[in-house]
């Protein structure tokens, strides 16, 4: 499972969307195990973008949000804000109540 | 109750009704909307798609869009008659209007405080300050 987010974060690494930024102890571990590499601090896509609404029926959107096992994001991998990452996963829940969306997928 | 209620209302259709059928189904549903005193400001079909998961045993749906203004009967006995109908495999409906009021205020705030900062620099615009406060915002950076 972790492994599928370590692909994602990869995803986002080549997309070049930034590394997340969590407190310096976790930061510091977590740059000694990938070679000192430079990260970027994450900033949240839709406070960029000035995203008020997060649309359920935005499916292309939310796909970014669902790794293969159609779970959701967690926002300490994408870097979505708090406010943002409670739209999206009430989005992303309604999606997947009209089918837009898969529960599970394997 | 002073104010309306909008909602958007999306169903799915069987894809085995005929394209008569589905119009007609949602003529009736409008129909419905529209005798309890109900609104459509938009009626949208969304065209067939692939279901993520098997809804009763079918791969497929038309998905329908409705938005509705109205006092929430409307939508109760149009959930009703949906949920009786075999022609429809599911329904969703979510208020939007408040969630929609809280944008538009969103959106009023930001315009307001671009207007109030209109020769915001680069030094400032990470700290959140008014612009006037450029001398501390120098000693600041001089001290970055």
């Amino acid at each position: 499972m972790s492994r599928n987010y370590d692909n994602r974060e990869r995803d986002f690494d080549s997309e070049d969307e930034g590394m997340p930024a969590g407190r310096p102890a976790e930061r510091d571990r977590r740059g000694g195990g990938r070679g000192g590499r430079f990260r970027r601090r994450k900033v949240c896509r839709f406070c960029v973008d000035k995203v008020d609404i997060i649309d359920f029926k935005d499916v292309k959107l939310l796909q970014n949000f669902i790794p293969e096992r159609g779970k959701i994001l967690p926002r300490r991998i994408s870097g979505v804000c708090t406010a943002h990452q409670r739209m999206l996963a009430e989005a992303i829940k309604r999606a997947r109540n009209i089918a837009l969306l898969p529960y599970t997928a394997d | 109750m002073a104010e309306n209620r909008v909602y958007e209302v999306v169903f799915i259709v069987d894809t085995d009704t005929s394209d008569e059928d589905l119009t007609r189904l949602t003529e009736n549903l409008r129909g419905i909307v529209t005798d309890q005193g109900g609104t459509i400001t938009k009626s949208e079909v969304m065209g067939r798609r692939q279901l993520a998961y098997k809804v009763g045993r079918k791969n497929e749906g038309v998905y329908v869009l409705f938005e509705i203004e109205g006092t929430g009967r409307e939508i109760a006995e149009l959930e009703r008659r949906m949920r009786v109908s075999d022609q429809v495999l599911r329904y969703l409906t979510v208020r939007v209007d408040e969630d929609r009021r809280r944008a538009e205020k969103l959106k009023a705030r930001r315009a307001r405080k671009a207007a109030k900062r209109p020769f915001a620099n680069a030094a400032s615009a990470g700290g959140g300050r008014a612009a006037a406060s450029s001398a501390s915002n120098e000693s600041r950076d001089n001290e970055a």
